[in-house]
């Protein structure tokens, strides 16, 4: 089936089997490769993505779903070359080791932050509930993203 | 300046490519022509293969070919890395651990047949058309149940399903003497329940033989790219080392479960010379609960003696470890070499006889994970500490204090005799747990506890002294206690003509931030900027040889390698730089980049020294030109970190839930080249102690079938379980290796689950609860409460 998809900022038109996940369209189709698939159950959060602005699980949501809707992956968050400022955060804060689970977890805290600019440690370990990490115990990922708060400001 | 980056918390190099979804995981490469495979895997747990038909999945749209255990690969075998006799002298047991099943399947999850598509969802459609007729036979789970007489057999000639009996420390009949005359002995019978190591990145393997080359490459998401080739190459498949290349770009953590040499990446890249086409497999989370190594699943009955001061007399073992159906690559050392061997601890008890009897069971193979032996040691010896103190009424700082061996740095003083074979390098327990103590504020906090209890509030504190070996050596020393393979590292420094620095280490980074910390010492001892050092691993046609990343050894062996390799560099530069500046060698020193004629201003930059040894034209005769050594670091010893993890609880009398209030951990991984990643293993090290102690377990029901096989039933930590860690340390540095490092990766799993289930235990123990099984469930703590 035809879906057009705006990626990025970009719109894409693909033919695509109806059954094909949003994380395998992004991936598979637009070779997008920082979209992780961790567990296919939406469990892990690594394929955390942004369709109109709200984190979603793209392992678990059809392509075809998000027919003419905006979604954001890691690889748009970057402008002209510079870190987000989250993404910053999480360079200097050590929020990431093996990088793996990084991209959804750099999602996620979008949508924290840009539905709740001032988090508290809890409210950011709750909003965090979707998302594994097994390297970094969370700690440096929270701090990351109390001072990405900060930084956004 | 002469260490103007070590010890410095340098921001990580490779955070980039990770943060802008750059990485290269093995999962996101695709490559012309690229086949896809699926398994057919067992849903039985024991069971004979009566037939196998493909006819129908062979007919399947995509399909390129399916094979079983009846083809070739069938013949071929994974080895096992590690032999452990029995007490008598006996080989282990050791079967053979075919690619796809023959005859027989020994677990739920065991490939059975690979299907291989022009599309993934048609290998996986095909593969459940794979009909296999099964007659179901008896199931063992359980360590203790398999060693009875009259258990069904997992392997039909291993007698009781035992893979080996093994024993060391002192002789048993002096060990039980001395706890009979103990005045009090602490005893635990429990379980270290079987934890599934869960990298975030499934197993992916991509297989890509070339026919015109007639060379195979093999992507894997390995933690050692050499380990998988050698292995593949001269056990597995008997094919020629130098025809093969084993790349493992990034890795999305391994935790130990991909150390091991799997069945899927012989059999892909066996495949893909069958077929003429590259294959990539990449494993569901269902699969990589079913089939990547797990971890623990010890049964234990520990006994530690005391006299009437608290002075340890003795400690005694039991152990049966549950390998699983078969022996993954360094399964058979985790509960021998890796486990008993630490049973001294950091205490000074005079007599240990530890005994382990290792069997097969129908579940899927267990291996080493984050700590891999050394954390259930620390568990049988930490929590027997703490049990003991509140059984005699005695402090647990103190009785640790009291039984302590005193502080030795290895050099003025000499290393530590274990009664365990071991030889400790150095240490300072006492440091680690004043300083850890004073950080919780331990004096005030039991008087918080007092008036709390006053309240019927359960609050609990828990403490954890432990000890770690790490980057296991030398490799003659490991070869007699059966390792078959050399645990040195390889460490090449390529100074390129204009001084820019190329470093190709066998040591594999999946998270540790070699990229960075590697670099910090390369730039500091050859006094060149960090930018101008370039870090590479994960490709044996890059890399000379390597053994890979485990065990905590990258930075204690791996480092020192490329440490071995600096100072060659050093000392030819210093030849080419005495020719250069008219002056003996000797009166040369080496420092902030350049050689300098000592007591003089003459001197020329290390650039100057690598120009000229590429461009040798005023050059001392009969020197090589070039400027690039590769180096083997085989260390004389394992290394010793060791530290003091103190947890702080408050458990909920109404619903037996825990909250943990406070997590301190003060640790000495000896000197420290980036602080901020060695925090960060920590951090990450106790939140995975923290899932055994509160939530994680395998389960098997009785027939063998993984009740705990998703993420729906596998609990592990999440964000909103665990507060901030408050990390400290001390630095006694290693006495043996040149970076004088001990190794930080896995401390924090060693450390933290005792301290959390003391913490609870001594919350609940106003209710007179004694004891309670791992993971400490809100259920499990709520019963306890009531009964």
């Amino acid at each position: 089936m035809e879906v057009s998809i705006q990626v990025n900022g970009k719109e894409y038109s693909r033919d695509v089997p109806p059954m094909m996940m949003l994380a395998e369209f992004l991936r598979e189709e637009l070779s997008l490769t920082g979209t992780h698939i961790g567990c296919d159950t939406v469990s892990c959060g690594a394929c955390t993505v942004l369709v109109d602005g709200k984190a979603v699980k793209s392992c678990s949501i059809l392509a075809a779903q998000v027919n003419g809707q905006a979604v954001k992956t890691i690889e748009g968050m970057a402008e002209n070359g510079n870190l987000h400022p989250i993404q910053e955060a999480f360079k200097e804060h050590h929020g990431l080791q093996c990088g793996f689970c990084t991209p959804g977890m750099v999602m996620t805290a979008a949508d924290i932050l840009s539905n709740n600019p001032n988090p508290s440690e809890s409210e950011i370990r709750h909003g965090l509930e979707g998302n594994f990490c097994r390297c970094t115990g969370y700690h440096n990922i929270v701090k990351s993203i109390q001072h990405a708060a900060q930084s956004l400001k | 300046m002469a260490n103007q980056y070590i010890g410095q918390p340098v921001k990580r190099r490779e955070d980039n490519r990770f943060l802008t979804g750059k990485g290269k995981y093995t999962d996101d490469l695709k490559l012309p022509g690229m086949t896809y495979a699926a398994f057919a895997r067992s849903p039985y747990a024991h069971a004979r293969i009566v037939a196998i038909d493909t006819s129908e999945a062979v007919r399947s749209p995509g399909v390129i070919a399916v094979y079983t255990g009846n083809d070739e690969c069938g013949q071929f075998s994974v080895p096992c890395g590690w032999q452990v006799d029995f007490k008598n002298g006996e080989t282990m047991k050791e079967p053979p651990h075919p690619l796809l099943a023959v005859g027989k399947v020994l677990h739920v999850g065991e490939d059975v047949a690979i299907v291989i598509a022009d599309s993934l969802q048609q290998a996986r459609d095909a593969a459940e058309l794979v009909n296999v007729e099964y007659e179901e036979l008896p199931v063992v789970t359980n360590a203790r149940d398999a060693i009875k007489e009259g258990a069904p057999l997992v392997h039909e000639d291993a007698p009781r399903n035992m893979v080996y009996d093994w024993e060391i420390g002192n002789p048993k009949e002096e060990v039980d003497n001395a706890m009979a005359s103990a005045h009090h002995i602490t005893r635990l019978d429990f379980m270290n329940q079987r934890l599934a190591p869960n990298a975030i990145e499934p197993r992916c393997y991509i297989a890509d033989y070339d026919v015109n080359a007639d060379k195979y490459t093999l992507y894997t998401s390995t933690q050692n790219p050499h380990l998988i080739r050698l292995l593949m190459c001269a056990f597995a498949l008997g094919i020629p080392e130098h025809k093969v290349r084993v790349v493992s770009h990034d890795v999305g953590g391994g935790f130990g479960s991909k150390i091991y040499h799997y069945t899927e990446e012989a059999l892909l890249t066996w495949a893909s010379k069958k077929i003429g086409r590259p294959i990539k497999w990449t494993s569901d989370r269902s699969e990589a609960f079913l089939t990547d190594a797990h971890g623990r699943d010890n049964c234990t009955l520990a006994e530690m003696g005391f006299d009437k001061e608290g002075n340890i007399v003795a400690l005694r073992v039991k152990n049966e470890a549950n390998l699983g159906a078969y022996l993954s690559t360094f399964s058979t050392c985790v509960p021998t070499y890796l486990h008993g061997t630490l049973a001294q601890g950091c205490y000074k008890t005079p007599l240990i006889n530890i005994d382990v009897t290792a069997v097969f069971t129908n579940t899927n193979p267990v291996d080493a994970y984050r700590g891999a032996g050394r954390p259930e040691m620390t568990y049988i010896l930490e929590h027997l500490m703490d049990t003991a103190a509140l059984e005699m009424n005695m402090d647990p700082a103190e009785l640790r204090f009291k039984n302590f061996i005193p502080p030795f740095d290895g050099v003025n003083q000499p290393g530590y005799q274990t009664q365990v074979a071991l030889q400790y390098d150095s240490g300072n327990y006492h440091g680690t747990l004043r300083r850890a103590l004073e950080m919780v504020g331990y004096e005030d906090f039991r008087r918080q506890q007092a008036e709390a209890r006053k309240s019927g509030k359960l609050l609990g504190i828990g403490l954890s002294t432990y000890i770690e070996g790490c980057g296991i050596a030398p490799s003659a020393v490991v070869g007699s206690l059966g390792a078959r393979a050399g645990l040195y590292e390889v460490g090449q420094v390529r100074v390129q003509p204009t001084g820019k620095v190329s470093v190709y280490t066998g040591a594999h980074s999946h998270g540790q931030g070699h990229e960075t910390a590697f670099a910090q010492f390369v730039a500091d001892k050859l006094g060149i900027p960090i930018e101008d050092v370039e870090i590479h691993h994960g490709d044996t046609e890059q890399v000379a040889f390597g053994m890979g990343t485990y065990g905590s050894r990258s930075l204690a062996v791996g480092g020192s390698a490329i440490v071995k390799s600096i100072e060659k560099i050093v000392d030819k530069g210093a030849k080419i730089a005495a020719h250069k500046l008219e002056a003996a060698a000797g009166d040369l020193e080496f420092k902030d980049g350049k050689y300098t004629v000592k007591g003089t201003e003459k001197s020329i930059s290390f650039a100057d020294v690598a120009l000229t040894a590429y461009v040798p034209h005023d050059y001392p005769e009969g020197l090589e030109p070039g400027l690039d050594f590769s180096s083997f670091y085989d260390p004389a010893n394992f290394t010793y970190p060791f530290g003091a993890h103190i947890c702080v609880v408050e458990v909920d009398p109404d619903t037996g839930k825990i909250e943990i209030k406070r997590f301190v951990a003060c640790d000495d991984v000896g000197n420290v080249i980036n602080p901020m990643i060695v925090d960060g293993q920590i951090h990450g090290g106790v939140v995975q102690g923290i899932g055994q102690a509160l939530l994680e377990g395998v389960s098997y029901n009785d027939d063998g079938q993984m009740i705990t096989g998703s993420y729906m039933d596998y609990a592990m930590p999440r964000a909103d379980d665990v507060p901030f860690i408050e990390t400290d340390r001390t630095v006694t540095p290693c006495p043996h290796n040149p970076l004088g490092v001990k190794g930080a990766g896995e401390a924090g799993a060693i450390g933290a689950t005792p301290a959390l289930v003391n913490a609870v235990m001594d919350a609940i123990s106003t209710h007179g609860v004694k004891r309670l099984q791992m993971p400490l469930t809100p259920e499990r703590v709520w019963r306890a409460l009531k009964n």
